[in-house]
């Protein structure tokens, strides 16, 4: 097998110029599927009859010289919360297992709308929580680059599919980093956009005040094509934001004036690998050399932010997880013994150990006697990080900082240590509560041969920016063609 | 009975209104009673997985008219909470509502009492979704549920514990009913559940300050049951208390066909529901501006509109009660009385005859109101008579007769029928006055009884000339043209 182009905008490219089709890009696709998903596990669901049948459309319309935009034709997958009607949506659980949307999600509407073929669904920890895969019901996906080693998570699947090239962009969902920390393990581009900016209708919860729906590619322009795709206002979520949408892929290309902040806080960060300091001192040294300038800027409570996330994120899904009773949908157990049983046993047979684990958090924190130790505390606590975050971006136009402590973490290797799990969600987790923008871009290897990735921050609704500077990146390292062996 | 004479009742109530808005409270589904099980169910209704709730503003603007209604302080930032408990007809595991911040604060409801008008306080009004409803088949073992009413928009007004007797609870119940229903933000209809009453009952020593343990009484949805179930509670915690025992804090079920109540749980063992801002709803915020838009349309209240037909417009209060109890009816008379000279008659014809005239006409679509399509007979017509009446171009026997045409034909005006038929009022005074000699003449045993002193027989004359004019004199001057030849 040809190896075919790696990024998304080659595979773009490409068709444009008739130099493939894409039945034959989502048929190379699909058979790199079906070749590594045993070992692989990226996917859930492989939908390979549908998948033809959109290319071939999709082939038709360039040949009427009518392609839909720069996504037409180009084999993408979907994180396997995020519902669609084609076939089940499991979240990873077992709670959800067979369980089939009578609905798109809006961005599984737009991306078809777009022209984008969508080859199947992609294994996540269960419900997104969880930053190895570990926790999907259905095991776990394994890292393109080192078999041994966890993709992150809770994407996992969408990043570990599009480093291996089963398909040139895919969907993820972002609650504290689980598109940023993936994309960063696997090699690729992962872009968290600003809460708001896409919207969440058919995007299985998790914590709605955190969730927002991303974008992988191997390259930064791809997820720029992506984001244009998904970005703008739903009438099905009070949440989405009605800011204009800017033209994101020539924002990649745009020279703009990059005033470029790293954290003070994050400089002697516990646990962090010097391959991880070196990576971001790489990343900062090539913003120079593109011209950017590189001051020193503080967040002061970035240390409150991980145990803010595990209040108030676990709060939420305590609440958006009541709905799995076994009443309406989904398998069911214990009916026999009346509706107590039928409660119990539903969800304690069907949930996993780590959403119950938040779901028990999360009630703890907002019942009677402590709501305002915990939920409210974290709430006041959220809007100290949010400022930190405006006083940043009133002097700088992006953050430069690491995506997670460490490269790609073995399998079985933080599953015994929540905490520790938990804490290397550290710089990703302060984005995602101040609501903001984060871009992780791959910038190096270790010497083991893994994947390192820096993180870009831009302000609400300030993707442009951080589309420019992943570029710059991008482009000072020029790894876009180093691919994971035997891919 | 002796015991009851040293207690009193003190009750407040808990009303549920139900809005009659076109779509649910945070879903396009429609919102209407007595269709097929589960027919109006959107996916936000059934709870699916990643459906988002969308608030539905004119829910908001019907609670703003009623706060506005009853004299509240409406507060104009509105966040909506979660509630959680689990039950099968609670799709979600929590029902959206409103918690710390209720639209409406402060506000009364007037009722009308023994020693006089009255005003109720209330505590506050909020806005929340309705539940579906759980259907147990007699000689099945599964139940059923039937979501077309989960996410129905409900209004819940809850009241001081003011009320001190099942007559005032009933009349407080009318009184809020009558006001909804004007308000055009509920349809009123008890039997299908449209307003549904929770019940705070306690008894005290009368003379004491202290309010005693109070039971609640759930799902009383009749005006009837409501007086029946406080009344028998309030007889239960007499007879509990002068035995010596003492009340328990309890939910009540008022079972209608026992006529008594029975424990539904105990409050020890009450839910804790944690609430917390639903993430998934920005705060629903109204400007002075729209509080005023919303007034601007709001129609009269009953209570004003009466005292202004009895201290404006001269009627009866009997008159004006019956007038502003059916809006329909109240607005038919508004139409005819602009401008004319005479309320009082128009409201006369539209009690008596034309009401009549409903009675005879009503259909099933009537629901029991007054219809001005149903009746046919445009207000116009009816102020066009009275005004032929006072004028004294026909006779009020004759009016009778134009109705009947009026009736048969509503296309028609009234003067057009009295010119037609040629029934003026006879001004001939010469022919009347021969018409009378010849009766007088035709009559000698009358005239002599009645000139022996039997008045009565007057009334005999004046019936013989109206029969000879067919009603087209003027009786007034029938009686002076009479008295002048009998004298």
């Amino acid at each position: 097998m040809s190896a075919g182009p790696y990024t998304l905008a080659a595979a773009a490219a490409a068709l444009d110029e008739g130099a493939t089709t894409s039945v034959a890009l989502t048929g190379q696709c699909l058979d790199r599927i079906d070749q590594g998903n045993d070992a692989l596990r990226a996917f859930l669901r492989v939908d390979r009859a549908a998948a033809e049948e959109a290319a071939a459309a999709a082939d038709a319309r360039r040949a009427n010289g009518q392609p839909r935009g720069p996504l037409d034709g180009v084999p993408v997958a979907v994180k396997d919360n995020i519902v669609d009607v084609t076939g089940p949506t499991t979240a990873g659980s077992r709670i959800l297992e067979g369980y089939t949307s009578p609905f798109d999600a809006t961005v599984v509407h737009k991306l078809r709308a777009a022209g984008a073929v969508v080859v199947g669904k992609t294994n996540l920890d269960e419900f997104g929580m969880g930053s190895s895969t570990e926790h999907s019901a259905y095991g776990g996906t394994t890292n393109p680059w080192d078999k041994s080693r966890t993709p992150g998570g809770s994407s996992g699947g969408s990043a570990a599919a599009v480093a291996a090239t089963q398909c040139y962009g895919a969907l993820g969902t972002d609650t504290g980093g689980s598109v940023r920390q993936p994309a960063a393990f696997c090699g690729v581009a992962g872009l968290k956009p600003s809460y708001g900016r896409v919207s969440r209708f058919g995007a299985v919860a998790f914590a709605s005040s955190l969730d927002q729906v991303g974008p992988f590619a191997r390259d930064v322009k791809g997820c720029a094509h992506l984001l244009a795709a998904l970005a703008g206002p739903d009438g099905r979520d009070a949440t989405s934001s009605h800011a204009p949408v800017e033209d994101y892929a020539a924002a990649c290309d745009q020279d703009r004036p990059l005033k470029v902040g790293v954290v003070r806080e994050y400089q002697n960060q516990d646990g962090c690998d010097d391959d991880v300091l070196a990576a971001q001192h790489k990343a900062e040294q090539t913003l120079r050399e593109a011209g950017a300038t590189v001051v020193e800027v503080s967040l002061p409570h970035a240390h409150l932010a991980v145990p803010t996330y595990y209040i108030a994120a676990t709060a939420e899904a305590s609440s958006n997880l009541a709905r799995y009773d076994g009443v309406r949908y989904g398998p069911r157990r214990g009916e026999e013994g009346g509706l107590e049983s039928l409660y119990r046993k539903t969800r304690g047979e069907l949930f996993g150990p780590e959403v119950k684990r938040r779901i028990l958090l999360g009630t703890y924190v907002l019942s009677t006697g402590y709501y305002d130790a915990y939920y409210l505390r974290a709430q006041k606590v959220r809007t100290l990080i949010r400022r930190d975050y405006d006083q940043a971006f009133a002097d700088v136009d992006v953050l430069l900082t690491p995506v997670a402590p460490t490269a790609a973490f073995g399998i079985g290797e933080k599953t015994d240590d929540p905490v520790k799990m938990y804490l290397s969600d550290v710089f990703t987790i302060g984005v995602s509560l101040a609501g903001v923008c984060g871009l992780s871009v791959n910038v190096a290897f270790t010497d083991a041969g893994l994947p390192l990735g820096v993180q870009l921050v831009g302000p609400a609704m300030g993707e442009a920016s951080i589309l420019r500077a992943g570029t710059l990146v991008e482009q000072g390292v020029n790894l876009l063609e180093k691919r994971p062996q035997g891919t | 009975m002796s015991v009851h004479h040293d207690y009193e009742t003190v009750i407040g109530l808990e009303c549920h209104v139900q809005l009659q808005t076109a779509s649910k409270l945070f879903s396009p589904a429609r919102n209407r009673y007595g269709d097929a099980p589960n027919e109006n169910v959107d996916v936000v209704d059934a709870g699916l997985p990643g459906v988002l709730p969308v608030p539905n503003r004119r829910a908001v603007e019907f609670a703003v008219r009623l706060g506005l209604a009853l004299g509240c302080d409406i507060h104009l930032t509105n966040v909506f909470a979660r509630k959680h408990y689990f039950y099968p007809d609670l799709p979600k595991g929590y029902q959206i509502s409103q918690f710390a911040r209720p639209i409406c604060t402060g506000g009364s409801v007037t009722i009308e009492t023994d020693q006089g008008e009255r005003e109720v306080r209330l505590t506050r009004i909020h806005i929340e979704e309705d539940a579906g409803k759980t259907l147990h088949r007699p000689g099945e073992t599964a139940s059923f549920c039937d979501y077309n009413r989960a996410g129905t928009p409900l209004l819940e007004v809850v009241s001081e514990p003011d009320l001190f007797s099942a007559d005032e609870a009933m009349a407080y119940y009318k009184a809020l009913r009558e006001v909804v229903v004007h308000l055009g933000i509920c349809d009123g209809n008890l039997q299908e559940g449209s307003m549904r009453a929770d019940a705070n009952v306690s008894v005290r020593k009368k003379g004491s300050g202290a309010l005693g343990q109070r039971t609640e009484t759930k799902n009383l949805n009749s005006i009837r049951f409501l007086g029946q179930a406080i009344e028998a509670e309030a007889h239960r915690q007499v007879v509990e208390l002068s035995a010596g025992g003492t009340i328990k804090a309890q939910t009540r079920l008022w079972d209608a066909d026992k006529k008594e109540s029975r424990v539904m749980r105990e409050k020890e063992e009450a839910d804790d529901y944690r609430y917390f801002p639903d993430p998934d709803l920005p705060p629903v915020v109204l400007t002075a501006a729209d509080l005023a838009t919303i007034e601007s349309g709001m129609s009269e209240l009953p209570r004003a509109r009466r005292a202004r037909y009895q201290d404006t417009l001269g009627l009866a209060p009997e008159a004006a009660a019956t007038l502003c109890a059916d809006l329909a009816l109240a607005e038919y008379f508004e139409q005819a009385a602009a401008g004319h000279k005479n309320p009082v008659s128009v409201a006369n014809w539209i009690l008596n005859d034309l009401s009549r005239l409903m009675g005879e006409r009503r259909t099933d679509d009537d629901e029991g109101g007054f219809s001005a399509a149903t009746v046919g007979i445009p207000p116009a017509a009816i102020a066009g008579l009275v005004t032929l009446i006072d004028d004294k171009v026909i006779s009020s026997t004759i009016a009778k007769k134009v109705f009947a045409e009026l009736a048969a034909d509503p296309g028609l005006r009234p003067a057009d029928i009295v010119e037609a038929k040629g029934w003026r009022v006879q001004r001939d005074e010469g022919a009347l006055r021969a018409l009378i000699d010849e009766i007088v003449a035709q009559n000698p045993d009358q005239v002599a009884q009645y000139k022996a002193g039997k008045d009565k027989l007057f009334a005999f004359f004046v019936g013989q000339v109206m029969k000879r004019t067919k009603g087209q004199a003027d009786p007034a001057d029938v009686r002076r043209l009479l008295q002048a030849a009998l004298s």
